[in-house]
This record gives structure tokens, C-alpha cells and sequence, in this order.
């Protein structure tokens, strides 16, 4: 059982212009072996409410548990996968893999065995020795998730992981990633801007709007597993795509009209 | 040069895409265009070869041998240095001046950098007076330190020391301060502690950089060193240097930068080496 709850969780900045709502009481339960994905314009607080669930900031009210307990600090249990490439670049592939294992002490054999199963399954046979400067974006960012569940996490964080990459690269990724996660059944957060790669990859989308962060709608995401490439041509991922960008066209007008009424 | 590589190499007629064009103007006159390696050879030859001959024309226009000696006098003027006025020894105290001194400047610059990189508080503590000391010349502290040192080692050793500790201590700051926050928090959600992400991927994360850092810091030591050494030395390539002045030995002189000069080159390129061989992972940016 490894459930993500989060509760009533709000944050607020002080800014020079005043006070600014990043996220404005925020619930939803992820239970356990559920890929959770977060869809919202940029700017809307999505990746604020990941790095609260990592336990990296501390929100103003609320909390977030991750197997009943309170996450108040980071903690392996959290893998997280961040958008820039934060591989270690001094050391190879395999090391950085090996970085998880390495804090919690485990014996290199077993590390070496991890590490090999996952370069084999992140299809970075023949890189294990090489350091990240010679690696694609692609190969950098399955290397990155490796090192997260290398770590055998409880859940996985991931804020949008495949952002920076071109569009043909991060369809490979995508299912890439349906297919790891189909094996392990990790629970997962998953935060992105691309509405369709959230359909693509999750159970459920919460679709969130901007100022105040908000979840505005909740959708079950009822594509039948595995799923290919195909899946994208089906109609029902069609239904789905337009569904979600009707309620965010909606939410932009809305934001506008607020813009120009505060003029 | 990788990019003219692959120019030559690509199957020039089945390209789809528009062929770069040759020609001499495109390719030396073009922004930020890559040369072909031997043409940057030729050229960096080439520039040496400019800087000599034009000092030799200079010399045989001028001909007055006391007060510009000939490239020729200046590299005979030095062997006789060299053989019978014992200048090597004096090269000697230099430079271990100046290893004394830059090694306890970067002792103390690096390590108090890289806290002040990453601890908000030491920076509001320390940032304000070395930001301001900052800008003080080191010379100028030169008749100070020989009222409260006298003539000797220590006070040549604190004039580096000060020249390269203030500059050195903000750079490192900065590089400390330029760590990616999400390099630490992978480390942090991987289940290490502040220890074991403060030595296994802070300071890993800064360690070519600071390498940089002290590379660029040991060429200011050396304008320090002979600043402190024109005032007031026994020995030294500036003392050398002063007393050459006193016998009108403008040979002497530029025999005595030109020795500076190459022990810089020398230091630099050691610099290079090690970094290259401590650091083969750094993504290097071709100049």
C-alpha cells in the first residue's frame, strides 16, 4: 500500500505586490498503483504541489501523507524526477543509477545487479560507463528515472519530466514509461502542460487553472492497458483530449475576463 | 572544427538541405564560423612570428641597442642571467612566494566561499567587508604591511595573499551559489542527508569550477608578487628587475617579463592538464 493523500493544502507568498496564492486548498488522494496525472497552464502551482509532496517546501496550511505519514521532510520512499537533467555529471551512467542504493548502504553486488536491469530496461545498453555529457536529452531523462527507481521509492514524483524534450522523443518516453510502469506498478504523481501525454499516461487527470491554484476538474482517464501508440488514433482518446480542453479553453477565457475587469 | 568535419564528410549531392558554401570570405568572415584546424595553427604561429618581427624591425630602425635591444640581445642577455648572475635564484624566490602566498589565499578563499555560497547567513555576514576590501589595490597596502612585517617573506606572502583572497573568495561564492537546487533535492528525494549531499554532490558539483577559479586568480598573484618586490626585495625577478633599471639594462628587463611570462604560460597550461585529467566529464565549450 503506498497511497499519496493530500489535504487541504494551500500556499501563499508574500510578494512586493502583495500576497500571492499559489495553490488554494488542494485535495486528492492518489491510492496505491494509480498513475495521477496533473494537467495546468504553466505558472498554476502544479509543480509547487509536487515539490510539497516531496517534502521539499513546507506549504502554509494543510499536509500531505504519503502511506499515512506526514510528509515533512524528503525521504527515499519519495523518488522524484525533475524536468532539467539533474544526472550527476561526474559520474557514469551506472553511478548515478547506483547513487540510491549507495546512501541506503546496500552491497554493491545487489547495486550492480539493480543498476544493470535497469540500464537494460531504460535501453541504455552500452552507456552504463559513460558520462551523462555524451548522452540525448531522451537518454539523459531514462537515465534520471532510473536513478529514481533504483531507489525502489514507494511512489514516484515526476514534474515534467519529458518538457524539454522535441515531441518525437518524448512520444518514445511516454511509452516508454506506460511500459515500466505497467511492470512495477509504482503509484505515481505525474505533472505536466501536455494534455495529451496526461491522457496517454494516466488513470485519472486533474485539471488545474492558475491564480489561485485550483483543481477545476477531476477525469477517470477509461483507456483500456497497455497502451501503444495506437491508442492515440482511437476515438475515445479524441472524446478525452477535447473534453479536457474544453474546461481549459473555458478556464483562460474566464481568466482573461477577470484580467480585463480588473483594467 | 567538428563542424567543418562534418561538412567534408556528408554526401555533398544527395543532401536535401541547402550545401554550405565554400569560398574564403564565408569562411573567415562569417560570425562565429569554425576554421579549419591547420589555418588556426598557421595563425596562432603566425601571430608570435608578427609580435617578433615587428619587434625586430623596431630595433634595427631604431638602433639603439641601451634602450631596445634586439630579440637576439635580449635572448643572450638572458643566458648570461642566467649563467653569471645567478637570476634563476631569483625566479626561485618568486616563486615560491608566490606558491606560499596563493596557497594560503586559496586555503582560506575556498572553503569560506563555498560556505558563504551556501549558507545565507555566512554570506550576510562576510559578503559585506570583502565585498568592500574588495576594492582596495593590494599595492596599496604594500607600505603598510612593511610598517607592521618589515622587509621579509611574510609581508610579500600577505600582499598575494590579500590580492588573491578577496577576488578569490567572491568567485568561489558564486560558483558555490550557482549549484542547481534540483541536483540537490534528487539527492534529498534519493534519501541522503544534508551531510552526505553537502560532500557527495555539492562540492563535487563545484569542484572544476573552483579549478577555474584559482587558474584565473594565479595570474593576478604574479602583479602582487612583483608590484611587492619592485618596492622593497632582496631578491626576486622584481628586485631583479629594479636594480636592472638602475644600471640602464633595458635587456635585462624584458629578459625579466618575458621569464614572468612564460612561468604564467607554464602554470596555465599545468592548470589545463590537471583539469582535464581531474575533470574528464566537464562538457568543454570550444574557444
Amino acid at each position: 500500500m503506498s497511497e499519496i493523500e493530500i489535504t487541504d493544502v494551500a500556499m501563499r507568498f508574500r510578494s512586493r505586490h502583495g500576497d500571492v496564492t499559489a495553490l488554494e486548498r488542494i485535495s486528492l488522494t492518489v491510492p496505491d498503483g494509480q498513475f495521477a496525472c496533473i494537467v495546468g497552464p504553466s505558472g498554476c502551482g502544479k509543480s509547487t504541489l509536487l515539490m510539497v509532496a516531496a517534502g521539499l517546501i513546507t506549504p502554509t496550511e494543510g499536509e500531505v501523507l504519503v502511506n499515512g505519514k506526514p510528509t515533512v521532510e524528503p525521504g527515499a520512499d519519495r523518488g522524484m524526477v525533475f524536468q532539467s537533467y539533474s544526472l550527476y555529471p561526474w559520474l557514469s551512467v551506472r553511478r548515478n543509477i547506483e547513487f540510491g542504493p549507495e546512501i541506503k548502504k546496500i552491497p554493491p553486488a545487489e547495486r550492480r545487479k539493480t543498476s544493470s536491469e535497469l540500464i537494460h530496461l531504460m535501453k541504455l545498453d552500452g552507456f552504463a560507463d559513460a558520462y551523462p555529457k555524451v548522452l540525448s536529452g531522451g537518454m539523459k531523462q531514462r537515465a534520471a528515472i532510473a536513478r529514481a527507481l533504483a531507489g525502489d521509492p514507494e511512489v514516484l514524483l515526476m514534474d515534467e519530466p519529458f518538457g524539454a524534450l522535441d515531441a518525437q522523443t518524448r512520444q518514445i518516453m511516454q511509452e516508454l514509461l506506460t511500459d515500466i510502469w505497467q511492470r512495477y506498478r509504482k503509484t505515481v504523481l505525474f505533472v505536466t502542460h501536455d494534455i495529451e501525454e496526461a491522457i496517454f499516461l494516466g488513470d485519472v487527470i486533474y485539471v488545474m487553472t492558475s491564480r489561485p491554484g485550483r483543481i477545476r476538474t477531476t477525469l477517470v482517464v477509461d483507456l483500456p492497458r497497455p497502451r501503444t501508440f495506437d491508442t492515440l488514433a482511437g476515438a475515445r482518446f479524441a472524446e478525452l483530449r477535447n473534453q479536457v480542453v474544453g474546461v481549459i479553453h473555458e478556464e483562460s477565457l474566464k481568466a482573461v475576463e477577470s484580467e480585463l475587469a480588473r483594467a | 572544427m567538428s563542424r567543418v568535419r562534418a561538412a567534408e564528410v556528408a554526401p555533398a549531392p544527395s543532401a536535401v538541405g541547402p550545401r554550405r558554401r565554400q569560398g574564403f570570405i564565408r569562411t573567415y568572415l562569417t560570425p562565429k564560423q569554425a576554421i579549419p584546424g591547420q589555418a588556426r595553427l598557421i595563425l596562432a604561429v603566425g601571430s608570435f612570428v608578427f609580435v617578433v618581427g615587428v619587434w625586430w624591425l623596431l630595433a634595427s630602425l631604431v638602433q639603439n641597442a641601451l634602450f631596445v635591444p634586439s630579440p637576439y640581445q635580449v635572448v643572450v642577455t638572458w643566458w648570461d642571467m642566467m649563467v653569471n648572475l645567478g637570476f634563476y635564484n631569483d625566479v626561485g624566490w618568486s616563486a615560491f612566494r608566490i606558491v606560499a602566498g596563493f596557497l594560503l589565499a586559496a586555503a582560506a578563499a575556498v572553503p569560506l566561499g563555498l560556505l558563504m555560497g551556501s549558507f545565507e547567513a555566512v554570506r550576510s555576514f562576510f559578503n559585506p567587508p570583502i565585498n568592500a576590501i574588495r576594492y582596495m589595490p593590494a599595492s596599496a597596502f604594500i607600505p603598510l604591511l612593511i610598517l607592521l612585517q618589515g622587509l621579509g617573506e611574510d609581508e610579500k606572502i600577505t600582499i598575494i595573499w590579500i590580492g588573491v583572497f578577496f577576488q578569490l573568495v567572491l568567485m568561489v561564492m558564486d560558483i558555490a551559489h550557482r549549484v542547481p537546487d534540483e541536483m540537490l533535492n534528487v539527492a534529498y528525494t534519493l534519501g541522503a542527508s544534508r551531510w552526505t549531499v553537502f560532500y557527495k554532490v555539492f562540492l563535487p558539483a563545484t569542484f572544476p569550477e573552483v579549478v577555474d577559479a584559482l587558474r584565473i586568480t594565479m595570474g593576478w598573484a604574479w602583479t602582487y608578487l612583483i608590484v611587492a618586490e619592485l618596492v622593497a626585495a632582496e631578491h626576486g625577478i622584481g628586485s631583479f628587475i629594479l636594480i636592472a633599471e638602475r644600471y640602464l639594462r633595458a635587456d635585462r628587463i624584458i629578459a625579466a617579463i618575458i621569464t614572468i611570462g612564460v612561468l604564467g604560460l607554464i602554470t596555465d597550461t599545468l592548470f589545463a592538464i590537471a583539469h582535464r585529467l581531474a575533470f574528464p566529464y566537464v562538457e568543454k565549450v570550444r574557444a
